[in-house]
């Protein structure tokens, strides 16, 4: 395995759809579960632990979007016409989840409809996003550089039940956040969550995991083949270890452990699916290799990413640490 | 009009494109506005500063929320929608929109949360900073974008493959291409100027009902220095603007004007109807000469009429030639007021003169047409081609049936009028209330925006 640029991209641009699911992720997660912390107080704690952070997580969507059309253009060209509905789907729920920050301080009468709004944005993203994900896997039919599907094709059993787990894991990681940033009632109430989403999100990772190498011989052989099955046999391990701390973690009432543990199981499930990939970017019809835009390009925008990426996790981890600690329930009321 | 999956592609980019445009019109132009009110009171440690800070940053802050989500749906639809434009340009441009990405939108999201809501918890010097790196992230991104739009309009630099994809070949020719200068020029100006005619118009109108109001005061006047100084600056930039453009889209410069003959010493056709099926503008009022004046600076200059291109290759006259016809008319506009302003500074009337005050409202809204108009006429004015002279739009589009592009842009059109209509309305609110009772009237409102950590409603806000 040679680093040539293509590869290099490849893991970039992993790791820029990484940090969006697991940055996103929670804060999404904190939209959706709007649907069960319906109290207008307990709301507004929970809007204002992400308020000063959503917008940079979501920039990593930005990055992971606009990378691939630079370095990987005919992946960019191909998956996105494959995925129209979900994707516009998404980008309309992101409107209505994005506008909500601002505009339910800024109505009494309204407030109620733009949380809504700030729940079904997050939700129907989160299982868009959960559906892309599954129709990719499940490949997608490419003909002179070109999608050659119908508009529907990403619609299968399969993908339902991926956009059904993201939405379900996504929650874990907003209800962990929550235990993380909240004191008093909202605490309790997010851990008490957070037990009950682990079970449903460690359900669904099996159920996939399972699903995922009848789908394609590709997936059966890097499971099961030589020598690959060692290294995949790995992955399961690690994710029972992270239930565990998760479980122990909510159980002994420690704050950070079980958001972390619940990054874990994110950090692996994602490993899991990028061995299952490697080295597709589209599986069975791109490698990423093919994909990739020509060198000149992907050196140009190297050059940017390696000196600028450190400097962004630096600067993002400052603003993280600027707003650390707690949330005060009776900050807010001024 | 045939519903070809082309023109409603074409009409959805349009749509949401134009939708994104006044967000970042105003929050370029605004977020330099406040880096500049924050510095004032850092350095004054004047409480009108601080005031006209918090004013402005909450109408900042659902603009800014409004662009984003709005710029989102761009960065997805050139893969949803022009999915062949991507493969074969992909390689051109995306670096560039990559690089607004890296140096611009983290820069702007990681400052954003500082500055809306961490005033107390860095200190006045770090919240300085962190508004100004807000502000330069929106040079920065329009720098790139603009650049990826430029190299479309004229592009250079690269190669073209055998299989018709587009290669980079020299990247600072790529960046700096003819068009570029003068589109980044123009365009922040344009964002400044409307952002100026925007905070002189809530100015205005505040002052209309209490002529005493300090704080409405600062930022009329603020706001008329720029609308003086920067509108000769934008026309100039324009005509420039335009001269490049005649020396490299031609077609454009014609279908503008509404010329489809081509003359030696060309009329200025002020106003008409041009016909594209008769292939002439009808009741055109012209003068003689003066638009090869303009255009070459030079009365006797020949300008190509449409007609020296096949059909295929022309630019529809009719929405351009009226689109470029508002743009200039409402910069002539806004000169006219600027200069006004002037003229009652010198007389120490600004803040009385009903009639300059209620012009100055008037006048607040015509920034965001102008942009519009222009953008309109750039874009439109480059069709049948998306690169220009290379790639045609018909060629550009993704293979997708016209009713799922159908039903997305009816999506689009209902979620943007609902949501961002909603979002106009709060910003008129906001700017309906005077500016030095705002923290009082908030407060009978419940909440104030206490999103974040920090209520954004300091101490000092006289709470
Ligand atoms: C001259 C300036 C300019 C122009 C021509 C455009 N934009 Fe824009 N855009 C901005 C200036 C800007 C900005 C000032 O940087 C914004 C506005 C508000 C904001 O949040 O940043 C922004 C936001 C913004 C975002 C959200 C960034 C974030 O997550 O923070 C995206 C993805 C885009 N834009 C993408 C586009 C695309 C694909 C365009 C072309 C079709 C486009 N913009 C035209
Ligand atoms: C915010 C500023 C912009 C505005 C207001 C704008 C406006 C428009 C309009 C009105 C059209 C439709 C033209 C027509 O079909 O008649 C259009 C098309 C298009 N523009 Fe722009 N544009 C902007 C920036 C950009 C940028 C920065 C890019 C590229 C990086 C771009 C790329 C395109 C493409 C690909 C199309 C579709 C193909 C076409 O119809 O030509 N635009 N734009
Ligand atoms: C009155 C004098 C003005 C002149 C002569 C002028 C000239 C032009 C020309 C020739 C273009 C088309 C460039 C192309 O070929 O693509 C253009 C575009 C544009 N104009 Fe103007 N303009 C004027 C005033 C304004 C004002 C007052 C605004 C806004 C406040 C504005 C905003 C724009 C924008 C946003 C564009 C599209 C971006 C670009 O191509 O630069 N213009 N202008």
């Amino acid at each position: 395995m040679a680093f040539d640029l293509p590869t290099i991209w490849a893991a970039l641009i992993a790791f820029a759809v990484l940090a969006y699911v697991i940055l996103d992720g929670f804060d999404l997660g904190v939209g959706i579960l709007f649907s069960v912390f319906r109290d207008e107080h307990d709301r507004d704690i929970m809007t204002n632990s992400i308020a000063p952070v959503w917008d940079g997580n979501e920039t990593w969507l930005v990055l992971g979007g606009g990378g691939l059309m630079a370095v990987f253009p005919l992946a960019y060209a191909t998956v996105l016409p494959a995925l129209y509905v979900p994707l516009i789907l998404m980008l309309l729920a992101l409107v209505f989840r994005g506008v909500a920050f601002e505009f339910r301080w800024r109505t009494r009468r309204w407030k109620p409809v733009w949380d809504i709004g700030f729940m079904m944005g997050s939700t129907v993203a989160a299982f868009t996003q959960g559906i892309a994900l599954g129709a990719l896997v499940q490949g997608i039919r490419i003909a002179d550089r070109q999608y050659a599907g119908g508009w529907w094709d990403w619609l299968t059993p399969f993908s339902l039940t991926t956009g059904v787990a993201v939405v379900v894991g996504y929650g874990l990681l907003g209800t962990t956040w929550l235990n993380l940033k909240t004191v008093g009632a909202v605490q309790d109430k997010a851990r008490r969550w957070s037990l009950i989403l682990a079970a449903g999100t460690l359900g669904l990772i099996g159920v996939i995991s399972l699903w995922t190498p009848f789908i394609n011989r590709l997936y059966f052989e890097r499971w099961f083949g030589w020598p690959t099955a060692v290294f995949s046999g790995f992955v399961p391990v690690l994710l029972a270890m992270c239930a565990l701390a998760l479980w122990h973690g909510l159980r002994t009432g420690k704050h950070l452990t079980p958001f972390l543990a619940a990054l874990g199981l994110f950090v692996l499930s994602y490993a899991g699916i990028a061995i299952s990939f490697y080295p597709y970017i589209v599986p069975g019809a791109l490698t990423f290799h093919e994909a990739a835009g020509p060198d000149k390009s992907l050196g140009f925008l190297l050059v940017g990413a390696a000196i600028l990426v450190p400097i962004i996790l630096v600067y993002t981890g400052y603003a993280y640490w600027v707003f650390r600690g707690k949330i005060d329930p009776g900050e807010g009321y001024h | 009009m045939q519903f070809t999956a082309e023109i409603l592609a074409r009409i959805q980019f349009a749509f949401t494109v134009s939708f994104h445009f006044l967000f970042p019109a105003l929050s370029i132009g605004l977020a330099s506005y406040l880096a500049v009110l924050n510095a004032l009171w850092f350095w004054k440690r004047d409480e009108a500063y601080l005031r006209l800070f918090n004013y402005w940053k909450t109408v900042f802050a659902v603009t800014f929320g409004m662009g984003v989500v709005s710029g989102i749906v761009m960065s997805y639809q050139f893969g949803t929608n022009w999915a062949r434009f991507s493969d074969r340009a992909g390689a051109v441009i995306g670096p560039l929109m990559g690089y607004e990405v890296l140096t611009a939108f983290f820069l702007e999201a990681g400052f954003l949360g500082i500055m809306l809501f961490g005033r107390k918890r860095v200190g006045d010097k770090l919240h300085l900073l962190a508004t100004a790196l807000v502000a330069l992230g929106t040079f920065i991104s329009a720098f790139w974008i603009l650049a990826a739009n430029s190299w479309m309009h004229t592009p250079q630099g690269h190669a073209i493959t055998p299989e018709g994809l587009f290669v980079p070949v020299s990247w600072v020719e790529i960046i700096f291409n003819p068009s570029f200068p003068y589109r980044l020029v123009h365009t922040v100006l344009a964002a400044f100027l409307t952002t100026a005619f925007a905070v002189g118009g809530v100015g205005a109108w505040h002052l209309l009902r209490d002529r005493d109001n300090r704080l409405a005061k600062i930022m009329f006047s603020m706001a008329m220095w720029m609308a003086a100084l920067l509108t000769p600056a934008q026309i100039l930039a324009g005509d420039m603007h335009g001269l490049n453009t005649l020396e490299h889209q031609p077609a454009k410069i014609a279908a503008m004007e509404g010329h489809y003959e081509t003359h030696k010493g060309a009329p200025l056709i002020l106003f008409g109807l041009p016909d594209d099926d008769a292939e002439e503008t009808r009741y055109a009022v012209a003068i003689p000469k003066l638009g090869s004046l303009i255009l070459a600076h030079d009365a006797n200059a020949e300008i190509k009429g449409l007609k020296a291109w096949p059909k295929a290759d022309r630019p529809k006259s009719a929405i351009v030639f009226w689109s470029f016809r508002i743009m200039v008319g409402l910069g002539l506009l806004m000169m006219a007021v600027g200069l006004w302003s002037l003229w009652a500074r010198w007389r120490k009337t600004l803040y009385s003169d009903r009639w300059l005050l209620r012009a100055a409202v008037a006048v607040a809204p015509s920034g965001f047409v102008a942009v519009l108009a222009g953008w309109v006429t750039t874009e439109n004015g480059r069709q049948p081609w998306t690169v220009y002279g290379l790639m045609r739009t018909s060629d550009s589009l993704s293979n997708i049936d016209a009713p799922a592009v159908a039903a997305s842009l009816i999506a689009f059109i209902i979620t943007y009028f609902v949501v961002f209509g909603a979002g106009v309305f709060y910003i008129f609110r906001l700017v309906s209330t005077p500016p030095d009772l705002l923290p009082q009237q908030e407060l009978e409102k419940g909440p104030v925006r206490a999103a974040g950590l920090t209520p954004a409603q300091e101490p000092r806000d006289g709470v």
